[in-house]
């Protein structure tokens, strides 16, 4: 057994808040610099430019991407032969997400109440938290502030066996262009695939903390990916929304067994602001 | 690149093209969801408006807190799509600019043609840079809000995009 005091992992949560959302990833912004490139129109390739130069300030000065820094969210695999000491993980992580963003000059988007009374909590808490318990004796976690302009146009579909790839194809395609030029385009496409219908939703999201353009490991599922980037990137919606070939940066699939009666997808949109932060400690 | 001066005036708007690309000057309102159902809700109920929505623009924005120093933080648009249900009622009562991204319903475009109104989009997801071209920040109203609460800016050279002209002429595709 190995130990490890919360308080390592405190400011190490404090500094990733901070650091995924004032810095894009190196793989993101070499994808949005070569979508510039193939922006042949002016409006098009102006807009890709304004992105890029908004995300190098961002950085210099250290402030957000965007203003909306989004609802926290994290997946912490702590290996199973990790005892922490000192204090509650769950308090560690939320405490820390909030001074991050009280220090970090980020924005506070989190209401308590969904329905009743939508009270600004304040300090972004609470965070989205999903633990998995893994072998080993280290803690992996990673960070991805959610904003709400792409989870917005998310969907999920309990699709039939019988409707199989071409109907898996045909929602994806549908919710990218029903949301259209609402997510902030070019955008990115976490797709879930099997499971059940929360397991669907989970790895949706969990595909968009991949590694942009990452490919899914089995060539069926990454050939897949491949095709429908390409058919999103002819649908002519492009940067913001106004024509252009560079609708999506990536499409991320996960999969995971479902039941004999069940073909579950869930696509799960975020913009081009592509922001994560992983720690191993 | 037209330049475009704030407040607008009827003449103004009827020049803009959906496409045109502008560099506003002048001095806007921000207000989002929160803000919305307030404003509406004043009107519902026939109160007078917290500030003079007459000939004015409203951008849709909660900006991120400002660093010491910094007149506003990162500023970027949020989506307009939701603030649909509100705005037919703000135009009836004189609002004639909206700043924000992404689609309008079909009632808002109505009644943009009906009042002469316009719609510019700004480029989501690009709030630090947006923030450049913001001068000055006044409160005005609902600071309980926190982000949500409206204020006044001053911008010079601000770019945004005609999205939909007072002819409900459309330039946003899908």
């Amino acid at each position: 057994m190995r130990e490890l005091d919360v308080s390592v992992v405190q400011a190490a949560v404090a500094r990733m808040v901070v650091e995924a959302n004032c810095r894009i990833g190196a793989e993101a912004m070499a994808c949005l610099r070569r979508s510039r490139e193939q922006e042949e129109h002016p409006l098009p390739r102006r807009i890709m430019e304004q992105i890029i130069k908004n995300d190098e300030l961002a950085e210099e000065r250290t402030v957000p991407l965007c203003q909306d820094t989004g609802m926290a969210v994290f997946r912490v695999q702590v290996g199973q032969e990790l005892v922490l000491t000192g204090g509650l993980l769950e308090e560690a992580l939320q405490t820390c997400m909030a001074q991050g963003y009280r220090e970090g000059y980020l924005r506070k988007s989190v209401v308590a109440d969904p329905l009743f009374h939508r009270a600004n909590t304040g300090d972004n808490t609470p965070a989205v938290i999903y633990y998995e318990i893994v072998s080993g004796s280290r803690i992996l976690i990673t960070f991805a502030p959610k904003g709400f302009g792409s989870e917005n146009m998310s969907k999920i579909a309990m699709l039939k066996p019988a409707d199989g790839v071409e109907g898996v194809k045909a929602f994806i395609l549908k919710t990218v262009r029903e949301a259209g030029p609402n997510p902030c385009p070019p955008m990115v496409v976490g797709v879930g695939i099997g499971g059940t219908f929360d397991k669907c939703a989970q790895l949706s999201k969990f595909a968009l903390m991949r590694e942009l353009g990452q490919p899914n490991p089995h060539s069926d599922y990454a050939a897949l990916e491949r095709e429908l980037l390409a058919s999103i990137n002819k649908m002519d919606i492009g940067p913001a929304g106004l024509g252009g070939h560079t609708t999506a940066l990536a499409v991320h699939i996960e999969s995971f067994p479902t039941h004999i009666a069940g073909l579950p997808v869930a696509v799960n949109i975020c913009c081009h602001a592509y922001r994560h932060s992983r720690v191993e400690l | 690149m037209k330049h475009v001066t704030l407040p607008l005036d009827e003449e103004t708007v009827r020049s803009l093209h959906a496409g045109d690309e502008v560099l506003l000057t002048g001095w806007f309102y921000t207000g989002r969801d929160a803000a919305h159902k307030r404003l509406a809700a004043c009107l519902a109920a026939g109160d007078k408006l917290p500030f003079p929505l007459a000939g004015e623009t409203l951008y849709y924005v909660g900006p991120a807190p400002e660093k010491p120093g910094q007149i506003i933080g990162p500023a970027g648009p949020t989506s307009s799509y939701r603030m649909d249900p509100y705005t037919p009622a703000l135009l009836d009562h004189g609002l004639r600019g909206m700043i924000g991204k992404g689609r309008r319903s079909q009632a808002v475009i109505d009644a943009m043609i009906r009042h002469h109104a316009v719609y510019f989009l700004t480029i989501g997801g690009t709030a630090a840079l947006i923030s450049d071209s913001i001068r000055k920040k006044e409160p005005v109203c609902y600071e309980d809000l926190g982000t949500e609460a409206v204020c006044r800016l001053y911008v010079e050279d601000f770019y945004a995009i005609v999205g939909i002209d007072c002819q409900g002429r459309s330039v946003l595709r899908g």
